[in-house]
């Protein structure tokens, strides 16, 4: 379910590193919690972030969610495709319902965050 | 937290479980948006087990029930329903509800799951002076809602009553799947549909087979969520959100269920008050003007002023906008009307415009 190569938050969102970028996004658990999503208010490009400043805010019809910068960089690109379709977090949360591409300002924050097998065990306790 | 005598099925379907008012409720199975368009073009199953049941009866039941109610009880025959409030001497809600004339000396009143207890107080603590006795029902009672236009096919295989009998606002008594239930055309989604009411201690075969024998035909079951978002498209009353024990009747713009003829009612003289002097603020339907949504509690400005809080606001999932009801000073609420709500950190465009947001055409 959660991919290997990704990194997690507590926060529920995902990072998918190449090179000096990475994809963000939110889980599939974060997506199911919310329910279907209606609108997703993107960051302007070239916007500098700090380690977890608010990136994004996602409504769905029954709630609204901060997406937070899992580390600090600057926005290099937002996934435009959901000013009209934000169900794409939905339908393929890990994938074409990206949010925004960062570049990375310092990899050590990177290696702070959970591996997919520490962030299953983190639902599992949430769960509990 | 309570559960309905259906909450395991609830599980076995899937159904995405929260606290509601004290009890284990699904908000829902397949999501807000699927579910919705379900009931607004085939039909939808809720269990709404967790309303509260009142009756009362006894000689002076009618004369009662008019002391306590701003609509006029005295239209009912047996066989009817009808929607109105249980009214503080301020003519403000102590909640709003159905009444079922069940006789000419019994009638049986349906409120809302979050005041199951104060109603049941202020309706015990009012009978002084009146020959009636009043019994809280609402633990032996069951209740489903069908509702979307195919409810009615739906429900007619699977029961003694003949639906098409049934006109809107009324009800019959007879067996659905074997089990004895009190059947009316009512709703809270702004579609045909029923209300199946049961004290059979064992229910589940209802709900199952309506699923069973519905499935095929595009029913689905409906959570909390949708709910939610197909009354306020219909700009059907949320106690606790669109009206409380701080807004009148009027205020609320509910002038519809109050009737000065049939004489004198508890809240009647701020009533009439109201109407003389007219109101300061009304609670107007609304659209965002901008992308987001409005949601309950978001503050509200007119020309820069706070004025007050989105009562309630959501996403349309049939007209794909954000609408909302909100109380405006008068001079605002008027259809047309721009103004501001604070969504999180910016201020976005509103406009008052004409509800219901949505109305069926096929009315039966």
């Amino acid at each position: 379910m959660y991919p290997n190569d990704f990194r997690y938050t507590k926060e529920h969102e995902w990072i998918k590193v190449a090179g000096d970028e990475a994809l963000i996004g939110i889980t599939d658990f974060a997506q199911h919690q919310l329910g279907d999503i209606i609108y997703v208010e993107l960051p302007p490009v070239g916007k500098e972030l700090a380690v977890r400043q608010s990136i994004s805010v996602v409504e769905s019809v029954k709630s609204v969610s901060d997406v937070y910068a899992p580390f600090s960089g600057q926005v290099v690109a937002v996934n435009d495709e959901l000013a009209q379709t934000a169900d794409l977090i939905n339908k393929d949360p890990h994938g074409k319902g990206w949010i925004v591409r960062l570049k990375i300002k310092d990899k050590k924050e990177i290696d702070g965050l959970m591996t997919a097998g520490d962030y299953e065990k983190f639902l599992e306790g949430l769960e509990h | 937290m309570r559960k309905t005598r259906f909450n395991e099925l609830h599980k076995r379907l899937g159904g995405k479980m929260i606290e509601f008012c004290g009890w284990e409720m699904p908000v829902e199975y397949s999501g807000i948006i699927t579910e919705h368009m379900a009931v607004r073009t085939k039909a939808g199953l809720f269990d709404v087990s967790h309303m509260g049941e009142v009756l009362v009866t006894g000689k002076q039941a009618l004369a009662y029930v008019q002391w306590l109610t701003p609509n006029d009880a005295a239209r009912l025959a047996p066989g009817q329903v009808q929607y109105t409030a249980l009214m503080t001497p301020e003519s403000t809600f102590v909640d709003d509800m159905l009444v079922y004339c069940i006789g000419p000396e019994e009638y049986f009143l349906v409120v809302n799951a979050a005041n199951v207890d104060k109603d049941f107080a202020w309706i015990a603590g009012h009978t002084k002076g009146f020959d009636v006795k009043v019994e809280n029902q609402s633990d032996a009672y069951s209740q489903l809602a069908l509702q979307g236009p195919l409810a009615e096919k739906i429900l007619q295989p699977l029961t003694d009553i003949a639906l098409s009998g049934i006109k809107s606002f009324h009800w019959a008594k007879g067996k659905v799947l074997g089990k004895h239930c009190l059947v009316s055309r009512t709703g809270y989604t702004g579609e045909d549909g029923f209300e199946i009411y049961t004290m059979d201690p064992d229910p589940g075969i209802i709900w199952t087979t309506l699923i069973e024998k519905g499935t095929p035909l595009g029913l689905l079951p409906i959570g909390l969520g949708a709910r939610d978002t197909l009354r306020l498209e219909s700009k059907l009353m949320l106690y606790g959100n669109d009206i409380s024990d701080k807004t009148t009747v009027l205020e609320a713009d509910l002038k519809w269920i109050v009737k000065l003829q049939k004489g004198d009612f508890l809240g009647r003289p701020v009533v009439e008050k109201q109407l003389a002097e007219g109101l300061r603020r009304k609670l107007v339907g609304f659209e965002l003007a901008e992308p987001g949504v409005a949601r309950p509690h978001y503050p509200v400005y007119v020309k820069g002023q706070k004025v007050s809080e989105v009562a309630s606001g959501t996403f349309s999932p049939l007209l794909k906008k954000a609408i909302g009801l909100v109380y405006l000073p008068i001079e605002a609420a008027v259809v047309g009307a721009e103004f501001e709500i604070e969504i999180r950190t910016k201020k976005a465009k509103a406009k008052v415009i004409p509800t219901p947001f949505y109305k069926r055409t096929d009315k039966k």
